[in-house]
C-alpha cells in the first residue's frame, strides 16, 4: 500500500480491435491491490476514446495493453492526442507482444516503459510509483 | 456335469475370485498405509505438487484410486462408446493426426505463398489466421482498421481477397480451417464462392470454420452481434451445411481461447462442452434432427504444460460428450457421440526469455496431445512472444510434430496410457469437476444468461490472477522467468516484420474493387439480406449472393447489424 496523500490514478486501456484482455485484467487487479485507483476501459477502444476517458477521469497514467502488433500505430497516436489535448503530463506506458527494437523505438519517442510477457506485476507497480514520486518532487 | 452343477460351480468359482480380489485390495490398503508412514518423515521438496490448474496430485496412485471399476462403461474400445480411448477404432495406425500450422499475415498473396511453402514442407492441412479488422468484421479501408491491416493475420475484406488467398491451391484436395467467429458466416460464404469459382461444389469441401461465438463472449472477444442473433446465424450454418456441405465442419467448439485467457483445465473442459451443448439445444429448438448436424460438430482444445492432466482432459472430454449426447439429447448415430478435436500447444506457456526453451515446452505439449488422441495439431513457434513467427521458427515447430510422429514411437499403439492408475483417476476427476461446473451454469439458467452476467469472464479472470500470483511468489517455477534466469537478458531472435506498405496497398485495392463491381447487384443483394435478417429465413444463401456480387465484409456486416444490433460487453476486472 502506498502512503502518499494523493492516490495514483491509472487508466488501463485496450486500444484497437485486439480482444486479448488477460494481461490488462491481471495488471488492473494488481495495480488496484497495490493501492492505485484503477479505471479499466473495456475492449476495442479507439485512441480518441482512450484520450477522452483519460482526461475525463483525470488520470496520472495511461497503461495500454496491445497484443495485436498495432503498437507502432497506436502508442504514438494516443501520445499525440494526449499532447494535443494539453495532457502531456500524463504518463503513457504499457505492454504486450512487442519486439525489443520496437520498444526501444517507442521509448525514444516519448512513450514510457513498455513491458513484455513474463514481467512481474511488481516491476510495473514500482515503475509507476517511482515515476509518480519523481513528478511530485520535480 | 448337469447344468445345475455347472452353474453352482461357476458361482462358487466367482465367489472365490471376488474373495481373492477383496483380499488383494485390503492387503494393498494395509501395505499402502505402511508405505505412507514410512514416507511421512521424508521432507518433500518445497515446490507445489499441484497442476498448473491447482489440482492436488498425490505422490502415488494405485488400484485403490480407480473409481469406476467397469472397464467397458468407463473406457470401452477406441472408436466405441464412450470413446475414452479414442474417437476412431484404428487411430494413428491408419491415419496420423493432421499437422496443421495456423498461418496468415499481410496480404492474400503473401499468405498464399506461405501456404504453398507449408504444403511443400509436408503439412497436411491449412489453417487461416485473419487480421483483427477481418476478425471484427471491418474492411481494410475502415477507419477502425488503421494500423492493424495484415498485421496479426491476413486481411480478407471480400471474395476478391479470398480468391487470391487460395490461388493455385485446389480446394477439393486440401482441408482448410478458418479461425473466424463474429463474422464467420460471411467469411464462410466468401470461401464457398471462392471454391465455386475454382469449379468446386460445396459438397466436396473438407474443412472447418471456427464459428464458436459463445467462447468469444467468454474469452477471446472478437464478437459482432449479440448472442441470440449470433446463435441464429450458427444454426443457419449447421442447417445449410448438413444439406449442402456434408463433409464440412460448420463449427469448432473451442476451449483453446478459454484456457489461454486463464481458465483451469477443468474450466476449459466444462465451459467448452457446455457451449457445445448450448449449440446442440439451439439447433434442436430450430427443429433440426440431432443426428443430421451433430456428426459435423468439431472441437479445439488447448494443450497446456501439465502433461498428464492434459492427456486426461482429452479422454474425459470424449467420454462426457458421448454420454450426454446419447443420454440427454438422444442422438442415435454413433457419429453424433464421437468428439473429434483439433489441438494447439499453449501460447501463454511460452516465454519471451530464452525463447529457444519454448521448443522444448512445445514438444512436451505436442506429445500430450498425441497421447490424448487429437485429430489435428498446431505446434507454436518459439518466437511467438515477440512477434508472428518467422519461416524458420515455423519449420522447427512443424519438425517437432514430425519427430513425434515418426521417431518417438508414440503413435504406434492406441491410447497407451489407458489403465494407468494415475491417468484413469485424473480422467475421472476431470469428468466429475466438469459435471459440477455444468450444474453451476444451469443455476444461471444457461450459457447465455451466465455470459450476460459476466460469470464466465470473472471465473476466467480469477483463475488467471491466481496463476500469476503463484508465479510471482516463486511457488510456480517458470524456467528462465523466475528461476534459471541466466541468459534471459540477451534475447537474440529474428522477428517477422510486417511492411506498413501492406495497409496502403490493401486500401488501394479496396478502392479499385468498389469501382469495378456492379453497384446495382451490391445494393440489391444487401437489401435482400437485410430483409431476410428480419424474417427467420436461412441467411447462408443470401450472403452467398452478396459474396458473388463482391459486397465487402463490412457492408454485409452492416446490413445484418441494422437488424441485429451489436454486442456490448460487461466491463469489469
Amino acid at each position: 500500500m502506498q502512503s502518499i496523500d494523493q492516490q495514483i490514478r491509472v487508466l488501463v486501456a485496450k486500444p484497437g480491435l485486439d480482444g486479448h484482455d488477460r494481461g490488462a485484467k491481471v495488471i488492473a487487479s494488481a495495480l488496484r491491490d497495490a493501492g492505485f485507483e484503477v479505471i479499466y476501459t473495456g475492449l476495442h477502444q479507439s485512441p480518441e476514446m482512450i484520450v477522452n476517458a483519460a482526461i475525463q477521469e483525470d488520470v496520472h497514467v495511461v497503461a495500454m495493453s496491445i497484443l495485436s502488433g498495432a503498437h507502432m500505430t497506436l502508442f504514438p497516436k494516443v501520445r499525440e492526442l494526449l499532447d494535443g489535448a494539453g495532457a502531456n503530463h500524463i504518463l503513457l506506458t504499457g505492454g504486450g507482444i512487442i519486439p525489443v527494437e520496437d520498444i526501444e523505438d517507442l521509448e525514444s519517442r516519448g512513450i514510457g516503459r513498455l513491458f513484455g510477457p513474463g514481467t512481474p506485476t511488481t516491476e510495473v507497480i514500482d515503475y509507476i510509483q517511482d515515476w509518480f514520486e519523481d513528478q511530485e518532487t520535480s | 456335469m448337469s447344468s445345475i452343477e455347472e452353474s453352482t460351480s461357476t458361482s462358487s468359482h466367482l465367489l472365490a475370485l471376488l474373495k481373492e480380489q477383496e483380499d488383494e485390495l485390503s492387503e494393498l490398503k494395509e501395505r499402502l498405509s505402511r508405505w505412507e508412514q514410512s514416507c511421512a518423515d521424508a521432507s518433500e521438496r518445497e515446490i507445489l505438487f499441484s497442476t498448473v490448474s491447482g489440482r492436488e496430485i498425490k505422490p502415488l496412485y494405485t488400484l485403490l484410486d480407480r473409481t469406476s471399476s467397469q472397464y467397458q462403461d468407463a473406457l470401452g474400445l477406441p472408436g466405441e462408446y464412450p470413446f475414452t480411448r479414442g474417437p476412431y477404432s484404428t487411430m494413428y495406425r491408419t491415419r496420423l493426426w493432421t499437422m496443421r500450422q495456423f498461418a496468415g499475415f499481410g496480404t492474400a498473396e503473401e499468405t498464399n505463398e506461405r501456404y504453398k511453402y507449408l504444403l511443400r514442407q509436408g503439412q497436411t492441412g491449412l489453417s487461416v489466421a485473419f487480421d483483427f479488422p477481418t476478425l471484427m468484421g471491418f474492411d481494410s479501408d475502415h477507419p477502425r482498421s488503421l494500423g492493424e491491416v495484415g498485421v496479426c493475420g491476413v486481411a480478407i475484406s471480400s471474395l476478391h481477397d479470398m480468391e487470391r488467398l487460395f490461388d493455385g491451391i485446389a480446394l477439393d484436395e486440401v482441408s482448410v480451417s478458418m479461425t473466424i467467429n463474429g463474422p464467420a458466416i460471411i467469411l464462410f460464404c466468401f470461401y464457398v464462392v471462392a471454391a465455386e469459382k475454382q469449379g468446386i461444389s460445396p459438397g466436396v469441401l473438407r474443412g472447418t470454420v471456427q464459428n464458436d461465438i459463445l467462447k468469444e463472449y467468454q474469452a477471446q472477444h472478437a464478437w459482432v452481434f449479440p448472442p441470440n442473433p449470433a446463435l441464429r446465424c450458427i444454426v443457419d450454418m449447421f442447417e445449410w451445411c448438413s444439406e449442402n456441405a456434408p463433409k464440412y465442419n460448420p463449427i469448432s467448439i473451442s476451449g483453446y481461447h478459454i484456457r489461454e485467457a486463464g481458465a483451469t483445465a477443468a474450466q476449459e473442459l466444462a465451459f467448452t462442452l457446455g457451449n457445445g451443448f448450448e449449440y446442440v439445444e439451439r439447433a434442436i429448438a430450430r427443429g433440426l434432427d440431432v443426428d443430421a448436424f451433430a456428426p459435423r460438430l468439431s472441437f479445439f482444445l488447448d494443450v497446456h504444460n501439465d502433461f498428464f492432466e492434459e492427456i486426461a482432459k482429452f479422454r474425459a472430454a470424449r467420454r462426457i460428450w458421448s454420454r450426454i449426447m446419447r443420454e440427454k439429447y438422444h442422438a442415435k448415430n454413433p457419429e453424433s457421440w464421437r468428439l473429434r478435436t483439433h489441438a494447439q500447444t499453449s501460447g501463454v506457456t511460452l516465454t519471451a526469455q530464452q525463447p529457444e526453451n519454448n521448443i522444448v515446452r512445445v514438444a512436451y505439449q505436442a506429445m500430450a496431445a498425441a497421447l490424448g488422441g487429437t485429430q489435428s495439431l498446431h505446434t507454436n513457434s518459439m518466437d511467438e512472444t515477440h512477434a508472428l513467427p518467422t519461416e524458420k521458427a515455423v519449420r522447427v515447430a512443424l519438425r517437432t510434430q514430425q519427430v513425434l510422429a515418426f521417431e518417438s514411437g508414440v503413435p504406434n499403439t492406441i491410447d497407451p496410457l489407458a489403465g494407468s492408475y494415475f491417468i484413469e483417476a485424473l480422467t475421472d476427476e476431470l469428468e466429475r469437476d466438469a459435471l459440477e461446473i455444468f450444474d453451476e451454469i444451469d443455476r444461471f439458467g444457461g450459457v447465455v444468461p451466465a455470459i450476460e452476467e459476466g460469470w464466465f469472464q470473472r471465473e476466467i479472470a480469477m483463475s488467471a490472477m491466481l496463476q500469476q500470483r503463484e508465479v510471482e511468489a516463486g511457488d510456480r517455477v517458470v524456467v528462465g522467468v523466475n528461476h534459471f534466469t541466466e541468459g534471459s537478458e540477451e534475447v537474440e531472435i529474428d522477428t517477422l516484420r510486417i511492411d506498413p506498405e501492406i495497409e496502403k496497398n490493401q486500401v488501394a485495392r479496396m478502392a479499385e474493387l468498389r469501382e469495378r463491381r456492379d453497384p446495382e447487384a451490391v445494393e440489391r443483394t444487401l437489401r435482400e439480406l437485410r430483409e431476410s435478417s428480419r424474417t427467420g429465413e436461412n441467411l447462408v444463401p443470401r450472403i452467398l449472393e452478396c459474396a458473388r456480387a463482391y459486397c465487402t465484409l463490412y457492408e454485409i456486416r452492416r446490413a445484418m447489424e441494422d437488424v441485429f444490433g451489436s454486442y456490448k460487453e460487461p466491463v469489469f476486472f
